[in-house]
């Protein structure tokens, strides 16, 4: 199979976006979303192709010397501005771009099916604006399929535009709830903001390398990852520094914001959890797999200059690790089970930012010892399965919430009885997250954690702290879903099991949740095309899982069954409690920074300036002329005569002083 | 006796006056018009006499004259047009009682 | 010195001239005033001759006398109402236009009294003016030719007279 087939796979979906935008409305409901999934369908099919025939043909350039390469199909000039200022727009697959390919079709497929099911009442009949849904579904796999495929870092901006403008689209699906608006619009201006120092970085550092191509900023010769290709693009751009900090510096730090703003790092995080108002489904494609792990991919593409520009790396580790931590306490006490869920994303996103920032050892510069880069490929690797996984756990999170019609869990409790296929996949996601063997997220996060630990005993420890509080809040809510206590049936009818639109996504996810631990990911997706030398740490394997463990061991005790050892453990803690209930008040101190620093404190002046001096000024401008013209509009008589009078007597006058000059 | 430049001015200065008085002191459009009239007749006067008593080489005069007259006659035939056209919209042509477009 | 037929011609079209203005002016009936100020034309066109211009006295007598007076008495025909003759005049109205046109015609004539040496010119030998020679300097581009004007004359009359078709048009 041709690679250039990945052209199609990303154009596909626009041809979708475009046909369902503009002919689905003529069409009948159902018929668009079968033709979407039968569309997304073929697209998964043909991004199955041409992985696999990256990662096992040969003959078309995609590995030379046991270097895999990257291959750019296509990279057509797109605004061409000058010899230098070229903006390409091209399709490039590279280990990380094939396996984006995948893990976007694969769970942009699952939800389009699933959405069927989900996107429709009880009866089975759809909802309104079911097209518009799948069209913009459909925009936002384009949107994603076009990130990951860019051959340049501007393109990888526009991309990154698109996504978040069709993650405000579907966040506000429910256009007339006013949740909805509040949270795709802060979701916007959230991500926007992140943006702009993207869009800063790029400028400084396409300013200093004069170039927004990949393959003159982080691919060598062998088009592969290369830290030459990398180190003499920091030469182009010379010893040039600002505020102390070379430009580079500022450049890389400038593009990790823009990452973790879509990538939900602290503090800008505070948009992901509100963005659950959208459609479950949505926040399974967009919140959890795909669009939030773009920060990811970013840093993940730009490996080699972060590599050498420790500044920024030692930043993404800080922030990430933090985050990490910080979001998975949080994640412990939410009852939202949506918001738990994003949460849980929140930390596994930094899980994945830290384990690309431990990888850039500064020893691994000097010596290349085993595993160096390891931690780059466990964060795509974890970036892989938990894009897997918790696409799983938030489809059924959506299903349980179609079935009781909230996301609340005290209205839940002992689903079990009732849903038992989708207490068994979320079982499975959970022992995923958690990390206990075989199941996927414990060969990701090993690596990851086998990378911290060698980065630093550290950051090691603390990244097990983090995965053990992992174990426990996810089965903190799978307990409280599925068992607790006995269901007490709040709608007419008894919840049951989805039909199976809803249910085979959710099996054929928890499938892939299990095996997919066992891809080799180390000798396909590594920064430098090389292939990695791994091997299983059993003593890091052994205390992660005995931490998994005894986190989900702290978690049946407390909730497997009703008793009140949360309640007093929740009131021994009731300070930490409630912070962490209320997310350590983030939204709070944002409220009060924008409402009562931004807003009263520089806005509110610049308004009453505006409003008083500039309007009224204006305004005053204008009432003169209106006073002054109902003074003076008598004079316009309208009786013609009048005027010739008045002109005669001014023209006499005239005579009488040019005959008086004379005279004098 | 001589007949110098300054007899013909005077007629033709008289002429003016009627003309400036007609046209403030008419009501009917049609007379304001023949105030105009008046008004550009004594004023071609005033060409032609100044031509031949001060530039008698030359003919500029009577051709501003001669323009004047073709002038007065387009502007007459266009100014009646109106008045007939404001006639039968208003049924009359008193300029005092058409003053619709004031203010 | 002149001779006596001419300061005679002079005098009768100089009376002729100021009376009938007046007239003009001051008579209460429309029709009277287009008729007086068709002999004030006339009186105009006398003038021309006497200034031995007399293609221009013909247009005079041809243009005005013929055309525009004919068009006035039409317009007068059609708009004149039955039965309402006579035109008031308000009397402020007059005593402004009295004080406008004397004050008018007092300037002017102190100062064609007092500044214009030029006022006691003689009539003194012309050039010949005939035919032939306006319709030279009519259609000439010499310096003190006339092409130019003539041909925005004509555009002009172009003009008014589509004007005059729009506006007289019943709509």
């Amino acid at each position: 199979m041709p690679l250039s087939l990945a052209i199609v796979v990303v154009a596909l979906p626009l041809l979708m976006f475009l046909f369902l935008g503009l002919v689905g409305v003529k069409m009948g409901r159902k018929i668009t979303g079968v033709i979407g999934v039968l569309a997304m369908l073929v697209d998964t099919v043909l991004a199955y192709g041409v992985a696999l025939t990256y990662f096992f043909g040969s003959g078309q350039g995609q590995m030379v010397d046991g270097v895999r390469q990257a291959v750019v199909v296509a990279n057509p000039a797109w605004l061409s501005f000058t010899d230098t200022l070229v903006v390409r727009m091209g399709v490039l697959v590279d280990p990380i771009a094939a396996m984006m390919l995948v893990v976007i079709t694969t769970v942009s497929l699952m939800v389009h099916l699933y959405s069927l099911g989900y996107m429709s009442d009880h009866d089975g009949n759809a909802e309104k604006g079911f097209q518009r849904y799948y069209a913009f579904l459909a925009l936002f796999t384009f949107s994603m399929l076009g990130l990951v495929v860019a051959t340049n870092i501007f393109q990888i901006f526009i991309f990154f535009e698109m996504v978040g403008l069709s993650s405000y689209l579907l966040i506000g699906f429910y256009y007339s709830l006013p949740a909805a608006n509040h949270a795709n619009k802060k979701a916007f201006i959230v991500t926007r903001l992140a943006d702009l120092f993207f869009l800063l970085g790029i400028m400084i550092l396409s300013y200093y390398t004069n170039t927004f191509d990949f393959d003159k900023l982080v691919f060598g010769p062998t088009m592969s990852g290369s830290l030459e290709t990398a180190q003499s693009a920091i030469t182009t751009a010379g010893g040039a520094t600002f505020l102390g900090c070379s430009v580079m510096a500022w450049a890389l730090t400038f593009i990790f914001i823009g990452g973790a703003g879509k990538s939900a790092m602290y503090p800008l995080h505070i948009w992901l959890p509100d963005a659950m108002e959208g459609p479950t489904p949505v926040s399974a494609l967009i919140h959890a797999a795909t669009m939030v792990v773009a920060g990811v991919f970013l840093v993940a593409r730009l490996f080699p200059l972060y590599v050498l520009v420790q500044g920024a790396m030692n930043i993404i580790l800080v922030v990430g690790a933090f985050t990490a931590f910080y979001a998975a306490a949080i994640a412990c006490t939410q009852s939202d089970i949506k918001r738990a869920l994003a949460f849980s994303t929140i930390s596994q996103i930094a899980f994945m930012m830290t384990s690309l920032a431990v990888s850039s050892n500064q020893n691994a510069l000097i010596e290349i010892h085993e595993g160096y880069g390891l931690g780059y490929m466990a964060s795509m690797f974890h970036l892989f399965t938990h894009a897997m996984f918790k696409a799983l756990l938030f489809l059924c999170a959506g299903a349980i919430i179609h079935a009781v019609h909230s996301n609340e869990n005290d209205k839940m409790h002992g689903l079990h009885k009732y849903m038992p296929i989708t207490s068994i996949c979320f079982l499975i996601g959970c022992l995923a997250i958690a990390g206990i063997p075989p199941f996927a997220g414990f060969w990701s996060k090993d690596e990851i954690l086998v990378a911290a630990y060698q980065r630093g005993l550290g950051w090691g420890i603390w990244m097990s702290m983090v995965a053990g509080m992992t174990a426990f809040y996810m089965f903190r809510i799978y307990y409280l879903i599925f068992f607790w206590k006995k269901h007490e049936v709040h709608t007419h009818h008894a919840p049951k099991d989805q039909p199976w639109t809803m249910t085979l996504p959710l099996i054929i996810l928890a499938c892939i949740s299990v095996v997919a631990g066992f891809v080799p990911f180390h000798d396909m997706v590594t920064w430098d095309g090389k292939e990695l030398h791994t091997a299983l740490d059993m003593k890091v394997a052994g205390t992660s899982v005995l931490i998994a463990l005894l986190g989900i061991g702290l978690a049946t005790v407390m909730y497997r069954k009703e008793n009140p050892l949360p309640e007093r453990m929740a009131n021994a803690m009731r300070g930490l409690w409630t912070a962490s209930y209320r997310r350590f008040y983030m939204d709070e101190f944002y409220q009060f920074i924008t409402h009562k620093v931004i807003f009263q404190g520089i806005c509110v002046p610049i308004a009453w300036f505006d409003r008083t001096i500039i309007d009224g000024f204006m305004n005053w401008m204008a009432d003169a002329t209106n006073s002054v013209s109902f003074g003076i509009r008598r004079l316009q008589s309208g009786s013609i005569q009048a005027y010739v009078y008045v002109y005669l007597l001014g023209a006499l006058l005239l005579a009488a002083i040019t005959m008086i000059c004379v005279l004098l | 006796m001589d007949l110098t430049l300054f007899m013909y001015l005077i007629p033709s200065l008289i002429m003016f006056g009627c003309g400036v008085y007609g046209f403030i002191t008419r009501k009917n459009m049609i007379a304001i018009m023949i105030s105009l009239e008046l008004m550009l007749n004594s004023v071609d006067i005033n060409f032609v006499v100044f031509n031949r008593y001060l530039f008698p080489g030359q003919m500029d005069g009577m051709f501003f004259s001669l323009f004047a007259i073709a002038i007065a006659a387009a502007e007459t035939a266009l100014a009646l047009a109106i008045i007939i056209n404001v006639f039968r919209i208003a049924k009359n042509v008193d300029i005092n009682q058409i003053t619709k477009l004031k203010f | 010195m002149e001779s006596v037929g001419n300061i005679i011609l002079y005098f009768i079209v100089a009376i002729a001239i100021i009376v009938f203005s007046v007239l003009t002016v001051t008579t209460r009936k429309i029709l009277r005033s287009a008729t007086y100020l068709l002999f004030v034309l006339f009186a105009t066109a006398i003038i021309y001759f006497q200034m031995d211009y007399q293609f221009l006295g013909a247009v005079q007598i041809a243009v005005y006398a013929g055309g525009i007076l004919v068009l006035f008495v039409f317009a007068i025909m059609l708009t004149q109402q039955p039965g309402k003759e006579a035109e008031g005049l308000a009397t402020h109205r007059r005593w402004l236009g009295l004080t406008a046109a004397l004050a008018g015609v007092a300037l002017c004539g102190y100062g064609l009294f007092s500044y214009a040496g030029f006022c006691g010119r003689l009539l003194s030998g012309g050039v010949d003016v005939n035919m032939e020679r306006i319709g030279q300097f009519l259609l000439s581009t010499d310096k003190f030719g006339y092409l130019l004007p003539f041909e925005a004359i004509s555009v002009l009359l172009l003009a008014c007279i589509i004007g005059g078709v729009v506006i007289a048009r019943r709509r």
